[in-house]
């Protein structure tokens, strides 16, 4: 039980997604302006990643690795140069399949969504949990901790993100800083906030 | 012939892909702690992009526009597990550094967003230059950052020793800072600032402008 606690809190905490290793940045930055809308994106993030990185984990475990083959007879395949193509499919899938099925069960959920369902296919903090999983080899029931922890590490900061610039546009900035140049010092401040959670090392 | 260099040269500086169009900006960050893994990624990124470019222009007429991203993530990923493979037989310590980020090459939005926005539209010819532009765009940025994170981080460039330590008996002390991930969102900050302060027209339109002060004393 212990280790998967200390897992949750590396991957929400020290091993922030979004600050310290600068994934899904490109709908971090675009979609922070509004409270709203990153709370909403946040938790879209935490379903995905939570459902997708187990299931890249059963596929990366049963089909893919050295000898995972051997059970259908063909113990010496390894087929882990497939990865990539197999893990953004399996991404590309569900969240289609999460979309319709919000469509038709969960209405409220889909409509406050909206178009950031489809966009998450592309957000690279997904593809990233994935492919960490398997660089550090968890098991099935770390994978499912992970997930979700990445997931609400991310949506932590987005939604941190969000509220300081939603103060910010009332403060002068100088003119070439404006907007995205000013987002991203912001970030790299909160950066540095995060980074005390693991101790900064020069 | 004027078409062919705008469309190569634009994307450095005017419409820089990070700068401006906010694209491909995670691996931007994790990768320039040191030049040498900056320069890898620019080209396995320049040549993806290049690539995909002119393959999803090649079949823009034969896919159903429903269908339209899994063809072309089929196509990003394929060219990057070929990228992938090349570099693990030739360049095994860099990649063992890129780590995930070879692999995060398909979900980089440069790639995505330039065969959507503009290999949908135009022939391959013109749609592979246009690649190799944007992914030199990238480069652009990811050098200069690399550059100084290197430089200033560890004194070196291309691992090759340029700023004596104060370790090794030389006079330069080693800001541990610039190798951390913070830098890098700092150093981007400064860049678009100054490329900003020269071309004027990207400077982006303040939501809310301060009222100015109604009081005499208080000018």
């Amino acid at each position: 039980m212990e280790q998967y606690i200390s897992l949750a809190v590396k991957a929400i905490f020290v091993e922030n997604m979004a600050l310290a290793f600068f994934l899904g940045m490109c709908t971090f930055l675009a979609i922070s302006k509004k409270v709203q809308t990153a709370l909403g994106l946040g938790i879209a993030v935490i379903v995905v990643l939570a459902i997708t990185t187990p299931v890249n984990n059963l596929i990366y475990n049963l089909l893919l690795r050295e000898g995972a083959l051997a059970w259908a007879g063909y113990p010496d395949v390894d087929l882990s140069f497939l990865g990539y193509i197999s893990y953004i499919g399996v991404i590309a899938a569900i969240v289609q399949i999460l979309e319709m099925f919000l469509d038709k069960f969960v209405p409220a959920l889909y409509n406050a969504l909206g178009v950031f369902l489809p966009l998450i296919t592309v957000n690279c903090a997904i593809m990233g949990a994935a492919l960490f999983m398997v660089e550090r080899d968890y098991t099935f029931s770390e994978s499912v901790v992970y997930g979700a922890g990445a997931g609400v590490g991310w949506a932590l900061a987005i939604t941190a993100l969000a509220g300081i610039r939603e103060k910010l546009k009332y403060s002068d900035v100088p003119e070439g800083l404006r907007g995205l140049g000013i987002t991203f010092i912001t970030v790299g401040l909160m950066s540095l906030g995060f980074m005390s959670f693991s101790g900064v090392q020069l | 012939m004027s078409a062919t260099k705008d469309v190569l040269v634009t994307p450095l500086f005017k419409n820089n892909p990070i700068g401006l169009q906010i694209l491909g900006v995670c691996s931007a960050l994790a990768v320039t702690s040191n030049l040498n893994t900056a320069l890898v990624m620019t080209l396995a990124v320049t040549v993806v992009t290049a690539f995909s470019n002119m393959f999803v222009s090649l079949i823009r007429n034969q896919i159903p526009s429903s269908v339209r991203i899994i063809c072309q993530m089929t196509i990003i990923a394929s060219l990057v597990i070929v990228v992938d493979q090349i570099l693990k037989a030739y360049a095994y310590d860099v990649s063992k550094q890129l780590s995930v980020f070879v692999g995060l090459i398909i979900t980089n939005c440069i790639v995505m967003g330039r065969a959507e926005a503009f290999a949908m539209k135009n022939p391959p010819g013109i749609s592979f230059l246009d690649g190799i532009g944007n992914g030199l765009g990238y480069g652009v940025v990811l050098i200069f950052v690399g550059f100084l994170r290197e430089l200033f981080g560890a004194g070196k460039l291309f691992g090759i020793e340029v700023l004596p330590l104060v370790n090794d008996g030389g006079w330069y002390l080693a800001n541990g800072l610039m190798l951390l991930p913070p830098s890098a969102f700092f150093i981007i900050g400064i860049f678009i600032w100054i490329v900003r302060s020269f071309d004027k027209k990207q400077v982006e339109a303040p939501e809310f402008v301060l009222a100015k002060n109604s009081k005499k004393e208080a000018v």
